[in-house]
């Protein structure tokens, strides 16, 4: 991946840092208070860490795993960002998606429509050449 | 943490990325002023991390969780270093703006820090 494409990659990382962080300390501090919110929690800053990974590799299974990943963090932020405005009782708990993930500058909802216009303009076909950059 | 240092910090992070992001997307490559203004944040957050040691023994003490605050303290420290070295080993433009991506996303983080640290939240 090279120009712009490095600044997904960075700002990828930078949110995996920021919700693996704050799944550490909500699991380790508070688990107990909101287990479904907590492991919520984690299981997206898997999710975030895995499509960093999936960004920085070239070759058609990375490829696809990028568009797995960035597809379930669309899907995410738009199902629980919905609804935690429409049932807040369910999640009591900020998650890294609640409210469009408002807590995070609204950066989870943006970036995997970026992540997405990404992929689709620079698509990994074939055997990839060892030299070529996109 | 010392409230007034906290928001010194913040200004410099703000306006060190501010400056990286800015000369990055005007095609600058990474050069003294952008890798210096990067290290300045980052040595702010050593200072940062010794006050936060010291200041519980003066009876300055976390209103927050202090757990909270150090991962948000430790994964501050770790994004200028990443950011530099990046730059280091790919002399791009882009290089210059992930700087002060990394510098912006300080700031946020020292606000978090700074909140969790004098106003009691969740």
């Amino acid at each position: 991946m090279t120009g712009v494409g490095r600044l997904l990659i960075a700002v990828y990382g930078v949110l995996a840092l920021a919700a693996t962080g704050r799944s550490f300390v909500q699991i380790v501090g508070k688990y107990e208070q909101a287990p479904l919110a907590y492991s919520l929690s984690a299981l997206a800053a898997v999710v975030y860490i895995v499509a960093t990974v999936a960004l920085v590799n070239r070759g058609r299974g990375w490829y696809r795993t990028a568009w797995i990943t960035i597809t379930f963090e669309l899907l995410g932020v738009l199902v629980i960002g919905t609804l935690s405005l429409v049932d807040p009782a369910l999640f009591p708990h900020d998650t890294v998606w609640s409210v469009f993930g408002r807590g995070y500058l609204f950066i989870p909802l943006a970036l995997p429509v970026l992540g997405m216009w990404w992929l689709a303009r620079h698509p990994v076909t074939g055997v990839e050449p060892v030299t070529s950059d996109a | 943490m010392i409230e007034w240092f906290a928001w010194l910090q913040l200004a410099v992070a703000v306006l060190g990325g501010a400056l990286c992001v800015g000369l990055g997307l005007a095609g600058r490559k990474p050069t003294d002023l952008t890798m210096g203004a990067t290290a300045l944040v980052e040595v702010l957050l050593l200072a940062q991390l010794v006050v936060a040691v010291v200041a519980p023994l003066t009876g300055n003490t976390a209103s927050g969780s202090l757990l909270e605050f150090y991962v948000y303290l430790i994964s501050a420290i770790l994004l200028p270093l990443a950011a530099g070295l990046w730059a280091l080993i790919e002399r791009s433009r882009w290089s210059t703006v992930i700087l002060g991506v990394a510098c912006l996303s300080v700031a946020v983080m020292l606000y978090r820090m700074l909140q969790i640290w004098t106003v009691q939240s969740a």
